[in-house]
């Protein structure tokens, strides 16, 4: 990645990110620049700090060292005028965050709202949008995840695919500049598999920029632009996909996909 | 046996009147500590540590108070620091602070029964942490503690009959009054006995179906 453009340029911007949990160090000086409407895959063992580092973007969870930039706007640390650093406001915090959507493996819809109802929580009460606007955003977003129809249902009455699926809307509903999804295939019954991905799939084409933990190594070859290898709280190797999958540089990255194959055909056939 | 029907039926007006003063102490306790415990619940889980050990030790001194001990000390221990309170404030407050607690920490587990994914999600569409406790997790923390709240009322509605001891006529006291006019224990207690037992059985019965309803998720 060359420097051509500005960070105010690019949606995300992980600069030298540092992470631990106690004496657990997880993050160690990752650096990552997405572009705009780049789809970003990142793969890697359990624990590896895949989602901390997802969290680390919308500062769900604070970061120790370094800096992550959204639209070119620090996001978490700012800079007091002793010199060192402080969390910033909640209020400034959570403006960021809108600009941000994330899809968990779990969904984490809330059950107690209808589909429609969960759709369009945010948009009201977080961007202060009428009711009747937010309803046809989350229309809109419905159809296009292919769930016309189901804004009365409510999440325990629909399949694991469909509620991934209202997640997805529901992140959108926001209009972020970045999703970010956590391995969000991974709880899923394999025939639900497909349907979530073709959604993912739809909006990487339109342009959405995405940064995308994901096991379905089909997935990130075809439809992602870069692929990230991690380990250990470092990117060990990054690149071109078809590259990537078909002649690793790395040992790790080497030893990680020979163990996938190795673990069976059920990546083979996603999407 | 000492049971005279004409006592018990005389009995009936006179432990009416208890009752409907014990109903409306236990209905406005069970009011305000509903309130007390959502506020002290939320409390109690705060980041913020005057709140969170203010209700922390709110709750352990009322639990760990003998409900008669605290009527007492407002009733007849207050006047000696120079505060004078009617009975029925008296009671009220008794009965709403240890409602509050018992529903405080009711609510407290309700909140941390909810899975953390809700409030992360939440907090993750920009939603600020109090908005996120208001719409998102109380609402399901609050169905989810209905059932242990209904249990926590009917011991409250036991519990008020401890008031008969600053002087308010309430069912128990009622009974008491009957018994030394007519000189008869037994028929008027039975009656007192038969009240409360009515009193309490819609919320065993609401107990049950909550228990029912939000067993589901
Ligand atoms: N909330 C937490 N508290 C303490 N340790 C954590 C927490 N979350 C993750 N970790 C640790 O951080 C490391 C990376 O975890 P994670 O980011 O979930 O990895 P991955 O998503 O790649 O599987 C693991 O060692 C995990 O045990
Ligand atoms: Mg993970």
């Amino acid at each position: 990645m060359t420097e051509t453009t500005t960070a105010a340029d690019r949606p995300v911007v992980i600069r030298r990110l540092w992470k631990s949990y106690g004496s657990n160090e997880v993050l160690k000086g990752i650096s990552l620049s997405v572009e705009r409407g780049e789809v970003v895959a990142i793969i890697g063992p359990s624990g590896s700090g895949k989602s901390t580092l997802l969290q680390c973007i919308n500062f769900m969870e604070p970061f120790d060292d370094g800096e992550v930039l959204i639209d070119g706007r620090p996001i978490g640390l700012i800079q007091t005028s002793g010199g060192t650093r402080t969390r910033m406001p909640e209020k400034d915090l959570n403006t960021l965050r809108r600009e941000i959507g994330i899809v968990f493996q779990q969904y984490n819809l809330f059950p107690h709202l209808t589909v429609l109802a969960n759709i369009i929580e945010a948009p009201v009460h977080v961007l202060g949008l009428p009711r009747a606007e937010a309803i046809e955003r989350a229309r809109f977003q419905l159809k296009k995840v292919g769930l016309h129809g189901k804004e009365d249902a409510y999440p325990g009455e629909l399949s694991g695919g469909q509620q991934q699926r209202v997640a997805i809307a529901r992140a959108l509903a926001m209009q972020p500049k970045v999703m970010l999804f956590d391995e969000v295939t991974s709880a899923l019954d394999p025939e639900l598999v497909g349907e979530v991905l073709a959604t993912m799939r739809t909006l990487a084409e339109e342009g959405m920029t995405m940064i995308v933990v994901t096991h379905e190594m089909a997935f990130a070859r075809d439809v992602a632009d870069r692929v990230i290898f991690m380990d250990g709280g470092m990117i060990v190797e990054a690149g071109d996909p078809k590259e990537f999958f078909s002649n690793p540089q790395h040992e790790r990255s080497k030893a990680f996909l020979k163990r996938l194959l190795s673990n069976g055909e059920d990546t083979k056939d996603a999407a | 046996m000492d049971f005279q029907f004409d006592i018990f039926i005389a009995a009936i007006p006179s432990l009416l009147r208890g009752a409907v003063v014990t109903a409306g102490l236990a209905l406005v306790s069970i009011c305000f500590g509903a309130v007390i415990g959502i506020i002290g619940g939320v409390c109690r889980i705060s980041r913020n540590p005057v709140l969170r050990y203010g209700a922390l030790v709110y709750v352990t001194i009322m639990r760990g108070v003998p409900l008669l001990v605290t009527l007492m000390f407002l009733y007849y221990g207050l006047p000696s620091a120079g505060i004078l309170l009617e009975p029925f404030t008296v009671a009220i407050i008794a009965l709403s602070a240890v409602n509050g607690a018992y529903v405080t920490e009711i609510v407290r587990a309700g909140i941390q029964s909810i899975d953390p994914g809700q409030m992360r999600a939440a907090r993750s569409l920009g939603m600020s942490y109090s908005q996120a406790m208001r719409r998102i997790i109380l609402p399901q923390a609050i169905r989810r503690v209905l059932p242990p709240i209904t249990n926590e009322s009917l011991t409250l509605v036991k519990n008020t009959a401890l008031v008969s001891t600053i002087t308010i006529s309430d069912l128990l006291r009622s009974g008491l009054e009957v018994m030394t006019w007519k000189a008869n224990t037994f028929s008027p207690f039975a009656g007192v006995a038969l009240i409360y037992l009515l009193m309490t059985l819609p919320l065993v019965w609401l107990n049950s179906v909550l228990e029912k309803r939000y067993r589901m998720r």
